[in-house]
């Protein structure tokens, strides 16, 4: 077929932030599909507590401390992880880099407290049906932590080398903003995991 | 961020110079090496789709084995234990192994080229999707031929596939198989929604996307928000039995129920997963062959996304007998039944579509016509179904073996053939034969409807499904012994569609760029096409381009020749955004999916393979990621 | 219409779901007729719409846009009601469902009451009544008067199975750690075979059963006789055999009420030589195939839970002939 040419796209740029970029569609795709297993869980959760005549099951709820201290401390990682959105938009790499090496700690300071709070759920996973399930729900969000935290360290280590080209901006970017969906997830899963047994 | 002058675009070059250089870039490597590196969307949907018929063919082979033992009363061909694993490896073969797998390959393959860009979105996610498909695959198999091949029905029911009734590592197997080909399956689906999103070609808005590609758009969110079920339960189950946790055992406040209810939270959007691209099929095939586009494209759109998501709300269908309280199953009765009205809806169009077409009587129209059939019957048994009533009578029956047959078959897998005739001179440039496809269609058609129909008769006298053999005092065994007739016929249709494979492969009539004169943009490319897919972006201006317009093709200029580039455009008006760089062939798909097959088979033998598994992972996961310098990496 | 086609003898069946001989199965086959019919005439419709439309004069042009606006619009109007049509009959055959469903599902309070137990692969049938020397147990054989409601109590002892005899009523599933209920009524006196209906391993193909349907006054003269203990042995060799039966192990596993055989892991026995088949409706009840199921029930369903026990020809002579005398 002959070709005729109706356009000029060489103007454009190469790369571009949020819905401009493939990776951001694909991060929200993989938050779609991880989100409704965490939806998926929590029904799993419901059912079960439906079922049973009391709940917990031969177990007192979880002590409170550790995960209301990840809820502060997610809460109030909002602001270095916005911070970090914003200059990543600036391609200010030294504040990039302040921004992802906190983010590192702050991931790292979490996952000590979800230490904390699987020693303290007060019930093993083979105990009860209880036990499994709350076992779990923190296991799956654990994951989650885990693996972020994975992808932010690597991301700090390439903000510190010759890698740390305009493009990693909008890599950082899209870290910081899958940040707020851990974060979001566990909200509702902590509700569900320290405040339904206290009912 | 502007562009570069001294970059060589493809607006200073053009013809065979722009198409030697695009290929250049483009290509995947030669050699061995260069095929496992490849990320070329056309290399690794042909792949998964040779790949998913070997599956097809193998649950075929046992089917034919099941059928051989049906033939008659109390035969001892096959014992109990072989033919509940042979009945296991069948139903898990064909849904996980062939059934979706196949129409994601497809989807692979085509939606990158009819939406008019140089490849799938994250091709190496894509090459990574392949490779746990194969190694899963042939985990299930290989497991099989050692004896240790699930035994518990393809739907594993606890407490029978629990560690205290089936102590073997049997249903740990088929668990893991699923996680193997639902991370592919999920990795294809978020492919094919970022492609379909932010890679149409300029012009192509909402309203002009073939329903081939809205199809599988739709049947990618399905797979998003479904899988995830079959995910929880399968971990649940393995941990059941591996680290002693008690989600389905009543003695410490788990129920067996629980199972069910993740299984086929899952397990009804499955069958919507393996229908709806069926349907995506014969659009694209009856506006070719009925010379005209679809009637009704809107109403078939909001059809398959009312289908979508009605297909969540059926779930409970699965479970009538299983004691629950009557005025929910009741409500499910009405929703199981309204599924109907959408699918009917694009039945409508495409007859009407039919009715008022010129139909040229080629082998892909002949599978339409047999799935229009087929599926209908099984749609209305499937209302049948639906009865709570009836259901309590017929619910695991071959009723319901029929049932569900007839809309598998007739829904997916006639479409699925048809599209094989249709698009094997689009992938390899020849035609497959005509007289031979013929032969094909109504040997299959035949075949099929002896074997299938039968068995809806054999489950209302009273034969319940999963039985390795029956009495003889029964009055199964005719009806039971025209089945096992039936199935040669429809296994000897299979072997004719191999046999024009091969032969045309080679021989077959060179195709050109568009055979069917067919009016989508895969068409307007050379068959098979170029690794670039398009030497310049096509410019969409109509529903059915090559229809509007045969002779020339609008196209945008100014996209890299130096490296891999793509044209990411709009969500809705399909305005040119961004050129982004697209990946190079990188073996990092294949470590990650060889780090992770290891991780995934070490976890059902011991929780320690967690500690030792997700390291190598994690490496190969930074290798994956981390930039390697290329022109495609950096800015 | 189904029936028209062969085998004919098949449609009346003693497990046919086209051949009801209760309250329930007969409600369920009139529902399932309904469906038939409008599923009939809605496939013939659209397999006739398929061919004329094919065949028709065609439109004279060849190029595929040349469409014309009315009779696009005609055809989705005619799409869009045709729509509607099917919701409305779609909804009418939910409502047709749902009534079958309440009287499929009506629960009688003067039911008479049986408890199922289903194990690996056969079922445990308690007939329980307010003092314990009403209640008994057998195994794999129901016997239950015409005419009146009758509900089984279903529960597992493993996994899940399902309680089906189509003749009579639809299936309701035995699950573990939940009890489920049934109930049904037979209007005719007569035999009917039941089968598990849910995969539970590896003989539930040989998991059957039979529900008897007697005239009440035969049910209650059958029922005070299961009532009483087991008739002590009539001979030498009867009692030989039931010495045996404990020496060697049988009553480790099976219970005979009025003896010491008290085991409650197999189906009891005290009345097993009135019943119509053994081994879960899998073989009928003779004393070839007794003899042929105690020497080696591993021959005759491979990996069912009852071992191959170690006797001798003339032990098992001697026990035949104990157990034949257990009427």
């Amino acid at each position: 077929m002959r070709q005729t040419i109706v356009r000029d796209v060489s103007g454009l740029p190469t790369y571009g932030f949020g819905p401009r970029s493939g990776p951001w569609w694909g991060a929200m795709g993989f938050m779609a599909l991880e989100g409704m297993g965490f939806a998926i869980a929590i029904g799993a959760y419901l059912y079960l507590y439906a079922v049973n005549p009391s709940w917990p099951i031969g177990a007192s709820p979880p002590d409170l401390w550790p995960g209301t201290a990840e809820v502060v401390l997610y809460l109030l990682s909002i602001i270095p992880n916005e911070y970090t959105s914003r200059v990543a938009h600036r391609y200010d790499l030294s504040k990039v880099r302040i921004g992802l090496v906190v983010m590192s700690l702050i991931g790292i300071a979490l996952l000590v407290l979800r230490g904390f709070e699987f020693a303290h759920l007060n019930t093993r996973w083979d105990n009860t049906a209880y036990g499994s399930i709350v076992w779990l729900i923190l296991g799956l969000h654990t994951t989650h932590l885990a693996t972020d935290l994975g992808d932010t360290v690597v991301l700090t280590v390439l903000m510190f080398t010759r890698h740390a080209t305009p493009r990693r901006f909008g890599d950082v970017a899209d870290n910081v903003f899958y940040w707020n969906f851990v974060v979001l997830a566990w909200l509702p899963l902590y509700l569900l995991l320290d405040w339904v047994p206290r009912l | 961020m502007a562009a570069d002058p001294n970059e060589l675009r493809d607006d200073v070059l053009s013809g065979f110079q722009l198409s030697q250089q695009l290929e250049r870039i483009w290509r995947t490597p030669s050699g061995l090496l260069g095929a496992l590196m490849s990320v070329d969307h056309k290399v690794i949907g042909r792949r998964y789709i040779v790949t998913a018929f070997v599956f097809l063919l193998l649950g075929g082979v046992l089917a034919m084995l099941m059928r051989i033992q049906l033939a008659g009363p109390e035969q001892t061909f096959l014992s109990a234990d072989k033919y509940n694993q042979i009945f296991t490896m069948h139903g898990s073969t064909m849904m996980f192994l062939f059934a979706v797998p196949v129409m994601e390959a497809f989807a692979v393959y085509l939606v990158p080229l009819m939406v008019g860009t140089r490849n799938i979105a994250f091709p190496r996610l894509n090459a990574f999707s392949y490779w746990m498909f194969l190694f899963g695959g042939c985990f299930l198999w290989i497991s099989f031929a050692l004896n240790v091949g699930p035994d518990v029905g393809w739907f594993a029911y606890v407490p029978l596939s629990s560690l205290q009734f089936t102590p073997t590592k049997r249903p740990d197997v088929w668990a893991q198989m699923i996680t193997f080909t639902e991370v592919a399956a999920l990795a294809v689906s978020v492919e094919i929604v970022v492609t379909v999103f932010k890679l149409r070609a300029p012009g192509m808005t909402l309203d002009r996307i073939p329903l081939f590609v809205w199809a599988m758009l739709v049947t990618s969110f399905l797979v998003m928000f479904a899988m995830p079920s079959i995910m929880v339960a399968s971990t649940s189950l393995i941990l059941d039995r591996l680290v002693n946790t008690r989600f389905y055992d009543p003695s410490s406040g788990g129920h067996p129920l629980l199972w069910q209810h993740l299984f086929w939270f899952f397990g009804h959007p499955e069958v919507y997963i393996i229908f709806i691209p069926g349907t995506g099929m014969v659009s694209a095939i009856l506006a070719t062959f009925a010379r005209r586009p679809v009637i009704g494209y809107p109403v078939v759109i909001l059809s398959l996304i009312a289908t979508g998501f009605l297909s969540f709300g059926l779930w409970v269908h699965h479970m009538f007998v299983t004691g629950l309280p009557q005025l929910g199953a009741g409500l499910f009765t009405a929703s199981s039944m309204l599924i109907a009205v959408p699918s009917g809806l694009q039945i409508f169009c495409w007859l009407a579509t039919l009715w008022d077409g010129r139909p040229v009587y080629r082998t892909p129209l002949l599978f339409v016509l047999g799935f229009i059939v087929i599926f209908v019957l099984g749609g209305l048994s499937g209302v049948m179904v639906a009865s709570v009533p009836i259901d309590t009578q017929v619910h695991d029956t071959y009723f319901v073996v029929a049932h569900f047959h007839y809309v598998l078959i007739g829904g997916a897998v006639f479409p699925l053939i048809g599209a094989v005739y249709y698009w094997f001179p689009k992938i390899t440039g020849r035609m497959l034969g005509e007289r031979l496809g013929r032969w094909n269609f109504w040997l299959a058609f035949i075949g099929f409807n002896v074997a299938f129909f039968p068995m809806h008769i054999l489950g209302l006298i009273g034969m319940p499904r999963r039985v390795y053999t029956y009495p003889a005092g029964m009055d199964w065994a005719h009806l039971n012994l025209l089945a096992s007739g039936g199935s040669f016929i429809f296994a000897l249709s299979f072997a004719l569609l191999l046999i024009n494979v091969f032969y045309s492969a080679r021989k077959g009539a060179l195709a050109g760029d568009n055979p069917w004169n067919a009016s989508t943009l895969e068409w307007a490319t050379s068959s098979p096409p170029p690794p670039q897919n398009f030497d310049r972006i096509p410019v969409v201006k109509h529903r059915d381009p090559l229809w509007a317009d045969s002779e020339s093709l609008p196209v945008v200029a100014g996209l890299s020749a130096e490296r891999r580039e793509v044209l990411l455009t709009s969500l809705a008006e399909a305005e040119p955004q961004t050129r982004e760089a697209s990946p190079k062939p990188s073996i990092w798909p294949l470590l990650a999916a060889i780090a992770t097959t290891i991780f995934f088979i070490g976890s059902i033998f011991t929780p320690w393979a967690v500690l030792w598994g997700t390291p190598p992972m994690a490496i190969a996961l930074i290798g994956w990621f981390w930039p390697t310098g290329s022109k495609e990496d950096e800015e | 219409m189904l029936c028209t086609t062969w085998p004919l003898a098949a449609c009346a069946g003693r497990q046919s779901a086209l051949d009801p001989q209760g309250l329930q199965s007969d409600q369920i086959r009139s529902t399932l007729f309904i469906f038939l019919a409008v599923s009939a005439i809605v496939w013939i419709a659209v397999v006739l719409v398929l061919a004329v439309g094919m065949l028709r004069r065609k439109r004279a042009t060849d190029r595929p846009l040349d469409l014309h606006q009315v009779f696009e619009q005609r055809a989705d109007r005619l799409i869009l009601g045709l729509g509607i049509a099917t919701t409305v009959i779609v909804l009418g055959l939910s409502f047709v469902s749902y009534a079958g469903q309440r009287t499929v599902f009506a629960k009688d309070e003067h039911a008479l009451t049986l408890k199922i137990i289903g194990h690996q692969w056969w079922w445990e049938v308690r007939y329980e009544a307010d003092s314990p020397h009403q209640s008994f147990v057998t195994a794999n054989e129901i016997r239950i008067p015409t005419g009146q409601p009758i509900k089984v109590e279903l529960e597992s002892a493993d996994v899940i199975h399902s309680f089906w005899v189509p003749s009579l009523t639809g299936k309701m599933d035995l699950i573990t750690g939940q009890k489920n209920e049934l109930q049904f009524t037979a209007k005719n006196a007569g035999v009917y075979r039941g089968q598990c209906a849910e995969f539970c391993g590896l003989q539930h193909a040989h998991m059957a059963f039979d529900v008897i349907a007697l005239p009440p006054d035969e049910f209650g003269r059958w029922r005070d006789w299961q009532n009483q203990s087991a008739q002590s042995p009539a001979d030498q060799l009867g009692r030989q055999g039931e010495a045996l039966f404990r020496a060697r192990g049988c009553a480790l596993c099976h219970n005979i009420s009025g003896t010491l055989a008290g085991g409650q892991l197999g189906p009891d026995l005290t009345h097993v030589g009135s019943r119509t088949s053994i081994a879960a409706g899998t073989l009928p009840n003779t004393p070839a195939t007794r003899g042929a199921w105690i020497s080696d029930p591993q021959h005759i369903k491979p990996g069912n839970l009852m071992p191959k026990m170690p006797l001798q020809s003339d032990e098992l002579i001697a026990i035949l002939h104990y157990l034949e005398q257990l009427k």
